[in-house]
């Protein structure tokens, strides 16, 4: 039987802010073992929350470019479980109240655009960590992550194929970091993705039974889990068995998934609607102000940079695939005052020279105005290309500015003509022969000549200039 | 006073108030470890009490020498610290920066906060000091300080009776003259119940207006933190100290804090006081209804008008009251796991046992039962049927008292507890009856309102009753003016306990 | 509502991480039906459009900004934790789920 894949996806993303989302502890990633403590992250007796302001402008902002309603009347809930990790014997969560509902968002896979629908976005604190010490059999904990912010981005089952949730999740990673409210790092846990999957007959509008898989921390993990757990349906409806409801781990050295817990076992969460929190009122001004602060977001920039700038499909999605690289590139425009050059330099020159030392665009050690400058000189004519591509080099090597180097370096165009004129003059009384043969006929010679000036003028005089001198000097 | 049944007194003992104290210590008429020895004295004379879980001399009267230097630099007349060297009983159910701090439960029994309550904080930056921390019904969870885990707690006034609770310790070391003031917490007449069986005056703040930062949760929506004191002057001096909004307590709220003594004394002519009559009900007992009664004729020829309302839902209240105060009982105790503090049991060898046996072993009855109804009415099945619906009477008991207040009076009057102090043991096995005792202070708690209990009269075997005052929400001013008016013309404040009559006395510490 | 069976009350026990004794546990199924048989009197009231009350005085929108504070001392931390290693709490192996 043909089945068609339905999948899901939840997201949790790490919040980037200063401290946590119910306490002024850091919520700096990394730091020693329990290093940013206080009495609400350790839940000590006694210790209240209070939120933070900017998690729900956070919320309020990935609600928006996920174009979800955004919920006026908000309460946090306390959702109980034990575990180690979860110092207060529940987490601050949104239960049936979430701050965003109903979005969407295109997806773009192999040309083709789909929309995938947003359930609901809700705030909630992480967990700490827990490291199996599996020498001593115990485990150690460190709370510094307890209690730093997080949205989970609850998808619509509109997904059809593992790729498809990969870009899914890069779109959502792409989003993540344009609006700056996190840092979106698979690997360091600071974007984290579980997964529902479920099969059906092809035709069908009804779903399958649905397994959910945990713990899918980078692209790749997500495609081959669910590749797995979608081979592993099939064949048990192949078999003619039926799919059990459970909560599996991906385990990526063995690529395969297992069990965690069945149905039977889906704890009993006792919500709770927060008592300590009063509740959340987001007025329209509120998303208003929010939205006044929003950086353009990549589809609508990838817009313009085709239809007003005139940029290929393919340049504007490589300019718009990070937010820095779009911001780069608009400071390069606004100084050179050209789309093509500076999409040529930012897409070739720098993007070669940073993929070498494998840098990012953040480390580039050349500014986006310098290089903006530079692509000035080379327009006005002050640089030609080949001298350009030197300074670049050196302003990549050194951080200086390009009118410093060319300064230092004596390097400007030469667009006088009575020096390119002299050059051309001492060049042809130099090469009788060469002249005699160009003068037969052999017009090939012009570069020749043309060559022999450049050297002489140290490569500095306008080309275009010392093209047309030296037709006119052969010409007689 | 009119009813001569009700034990007059002939003379009344001299007690240091609160102020007296704080005067006295200013003026140099005793030290502060002068005071402070003389109650460590009496505190060791009282022991069969059972009213301090920690009260260490060294400590005290360490502090009582910085207080002392400290005397000596400041001026007489100094109003930055009002409460320079006053000792205060803490109810051990607030956090104590280095002091234990237990809530009455083996599951705390050695713990030692690293930071202190904001009342503590505000205390502290008052002048005033820890000298001691007292007993409670384990979390708070009672109504006759049976149900700590350090042993019951015996009323000054009587020992075969309870103190009330939970804020029993609070309520006896300041009836006992052990301290001049006491800070308790009242999640359902915690404060005010203890006050009415020992005789002290017992204020209940709105909800918000006393932060609850560093004070051990039991139901949060309905905690608050109040005082014990002798007399109204003095609840209303440290209850000036500790009112206010507090950035790191969410439900603290910014209303501004009037001057509180400014009310005292002031007549209370044309006042619409509001006598409920859901709350004078069978169960009542009869010499209690026969004080408050005596107590509301005071008021009235003070010049308040007595009207009779209704508040209709009242007989919903208790049952409301034992659904949400456990749901998130149930909720506030889940970190007591035995992870990152407190005791972990020792039987341990999984982590699963790590919390069975830890909580097992730590909590004792009553917060276990409360931990299981909370469970219960919080789980998927009953929510709705349970939880959800309390959270609805919830708003039709807020409601009641506030159509009355907008209708018919300014504060309402009523007795604290339907009976006097019980025997210890009389409910201990009956839950459902100690839960009944808090039938009048419930309410308002359930509504958030500010509530006081004061002395209002004694039954024929001496044990005290109590006149509950409920004001509007942010009112206490209201509330203190119309008790200090009940006081001035009245002396059961000044009485003493039998045995405890000298306690606190020292020096030429003025009366109350 | 019908009566709580031990069963459920082990149920509830178990959820909330209590052990209990078998005396606490005859107790318990004893006391907490009478507590909700009393808990009842709420089940017959109408409250059809009252609106749950889950905080006090209706305040809203009580917020910080987001400035972080210094930490609390780790040692502070090993000081009031029952079992520690190095910086770190120290439980049994936790069973991953
Ligand atoms: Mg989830
Ligand atoms: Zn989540």
């Amino acid at each position: 039987m043909e089945f068609e894949t339905v999948i899901g996806l939840e997201v949790h993303v790490q919040l980037s802010t200063a401290s946590k989302i119910f306490c002024s502890s850091s919520a700096a990633f990394g730091g020693a073992p329990n290093e940013f403590i206080d009495p609400v992250t350790l839940g000590l007796p006694g210790a209240l929350p209070v939120v933070n302001r900017k998690c729900i402008d956070f919320a309020i902002m990935m609600g928006l470019a996920l174009h979800c309603e955004i919920r006026r009347f908000n309460r946090f809930a306390r959702k109980h479980y034990f575990y180690p990790d979860l110092p207060k014997g529940y987490q601050i969560s949104q239960f049936d109240e979430p701050i965003c509902e109903r979005g969407n968002v295109d997806v773009i896979l192999n040309d083709v655009k789909r929309s995938i629908g947003i359930t609901r976005i809700h705030m909630e604190e992480d967990a700490g960590k827990n490291i199996h010490d599996s020498r001593t059999s115990s485990s150690l904990i460190d709370l510094n992550r307890a209690g730093v912010g997080l949205l989970e981005i609850v998808s619509e089952p509109d997904i059809r194929s593992p790729s498809e949730a990969a870009a899914y999740l890069r779109v959502i990673r792409q989003l993540v970091r344009y609006l700056g409210v996190g840092d979106g790092n698979m690997e360091e846990g600071s974007l984290r993705c579980d997964a529902n999957v479920s099969l059906r007959p092809t035709g069908s509008t009804k779903f399958g039974t649905r397994t959910e898989i945990k713990n899918l921390n980078s692209f790749k993990f997500v495609e081959r889990a669910l590749e797995y757990e979608i081979a592993r349906q099939t064949a048990v409806l192949n078999s003619g068995n039926e799919v059990v409801q459970e909560t599996l781990l991906f385990d990526s050295a063995t690529g395969a998934t297992k069990t965690l817990r069945s149905k039977e076992q889906a704890a009993d969460y006792r919500y709770l609607p927060d008592p300590d929190l009063p509740p959340l009122v987001v007025e329209e001004s509120w998303v208003a102000a929010v939205k006044e602060r929003m950086p353009k977001l990549p589809h609508e920039l990838n817009h313009r940079y085709v239809t007003e700038l005139g940029l290929s499909l393919y340049d504007a999605g490589v300019l718009t695939a990070e937010r820095e690289i779009s911001e780069y590139f608009e400071t390069v425009l606004a100084t050179c005052g050209n789309a093509k050059s500076a999409c040529n330099w930012v897409t070739s020159e720098l993007f070669g020279h940073l993929n070498k030392a494998s840098k990012t665009i953040l480390e580039s050690p050349v500014s986006a105005m310098a290089l903006g400058s530079l692509i000035k000189m080379v327009q006005s004519g002050e640089l030609n290309g080949k001298m350009a591509k030197a300074v670049f080099e050196e302003m990549y090597e050194t951080g200086n500015s390009p009118e410093a180097i060319v300064l230092a370096r004596g390097l400007k165009t030469i667009n006088d003509d009575s020096i390119i004129e002299k050059a051309v003059r001492d060049v042809i009384d130099g090469n009788p022969e060469q002249v005699a043969s160009y003068r037969g006929g052999k017009e090939s010679l012009a570069g020749f000549f043309v060559g022999q000036v450049m050297k002489a003028t140290k490569g500095a005089a306008n080309p275009q200039r010392v093209n047309e001198l030296v037709l006119a000097a052969l010409k007689g | 006073m009119t009813n001569s049944s009700h034990h007059s007194p002939k003379s009344a003992v001299l007690t240091p108030s609160m102020l007296s104290i704080a005067d006295s210590l200013r003026r140099g008429e005793f030290s502060c470890q002068e005071l402070c020895r003389k109650l460590l004295a009496d505190v060791e004379k009282s022991k069969s009490l059972n009213a301090f879980l920690e009260c260490d001399p060294a400590r005290v009267l360490a502090e009582a020498e910085n207080v002392d230097r400290e005397l000596k630099g400041a001026s007489k007349n100094a109003t930055d610290k009002p409460l320079l060297g006053v000792p205060i009983g803490v109810k051990d159910m607030i956090l104590t920066k280095g002091i234990k701090t237990t809530a009455a439960s083996k599951i705390l029994q050695n713990f030692i906060p690293p930071y202190d309550a904001t009342v503590i904080e505000k205390l502290k930056g008052a002048g005033a000091l820890v000298f001691g921390k007292t007993n409670l019904d384990e979390f708070a969870m009672g109504a006759s300080n049976e149900y700590s885990a350090f042993g019951v707690v015996r009323n000054p006034w009587n020992h075969e009776m309870v103190p009330g609770g939970s804020s029993g310790g609070s309520a006896a070391v300041v009836a006992a003259g052990l301290c001049p003031a006491a800070l308790g917490t009242d999640t359902g007449g915690s404060i005010r119940q203890p006050a009415a069986f020992t005789s002290t005056v017992g204020l209940k703040p709105t909800y918000g207006r006393v932060s609850r930062y560093g004070v051990v949760a039991f139901a949060s929506s309905l905690d608050q933190v109040g005082v014990f004191t002798r007399n109204v002057a003095d609840c209303a001096a440290i209850s000036q100290v500790l009112f206010g909004k507090d950035e790191r307590d969410a439900t603290s709220v910014d209303n501004p804090v009037p001057d509180l003594s400014a009310e005292l004394g002031r007549d209370i002519k044309g006042l619409r006081v509001g006598i409920p009559k859901e709350y004078f009900i069978a169960g009542l007992d009869a010499q209690v209804k026969e004080a408050v009664q005596a107590a509301l004729s005071i008021l009235e020829k003070q010049g308040a008008k007595l009207v009779e309302i209704s508040l209709p839902h009242t007989e919903l209240a208790v049952a409301t009251y034992y659904i949400i105060a456990p749901a998130e009982a149930s909720s506030n105790l889940a970190r007591y796991d035995g992870v990152r503090y407190g005791t972990r049991s020792a039987k341990a060898g999984t982590l699963e046992e790590l919390y069975s046996r830890t909580r097992g072993e730590g909590f004792g009855l009553e917060p276990k039962r409360r931990i299981l109804i909370g469970s219960y009415v919080l789980s998927a099945g009953s929510y709705d049927a349970y939880y959800l619906k309390a959270q609805k009477c919830r708003t039709l008991v807020a409601k009641d008292f506030t159509e009355a207040f907008a209708n018919s009076c300014d504060v309402i009057a009523s007795p604290t507890a339907p009976t006097t102090a019980f025997k210890i043991g009389e409910k201990s096995d009956d839950p459902v009856a100690m839960y009944l005792n808090d039938v009048f202070t419930i309410p308002v708690n359930l509504a958030g309102l500010p509530g006081i209990s004061i002395p209002c009269g004694f039954s024929s075997n001496r044990l005290p009753i109590g006149l509950q005052l409920i004001g509007k929400p942010f009112d206490e001013a209201q509330v203190l003016r119309v008790a200090s008016a009940f006081e001035s013309a009245t002396d059961w404040h000044k009485q003493r306990p039998p045995g405890y009559q000298d306690f606190g006395m020292i020096g030429c510490g003025r009366d109350a | 509502m019908s009566q709580l069976t031990r069963k459920e009350i082990e149920k509830l026990a178990s959820l909330s991480r209590l052990n209990l004794t078998e005396e606490e546990l005859v107790l318990m199924t004893e006391k907490l039906n009478a507590i909700f048989g009393y808990l009842d009197v709420i089940g017959s009231v109408n409250v059809d459009g009252v609106t749950p009350m889950s905080h006090v005085h209706g305040a809203i929108n009580v917020l910080r900004e987001d400035v972080a504070q210094p930490s609390m001392p780790n040692e502070e931390l090993l000081k009031i934790a029952p079992d520690t290693s190095g910086r770190f709490i120290r439980t049994p192996l936790v069973i991953e789920g």
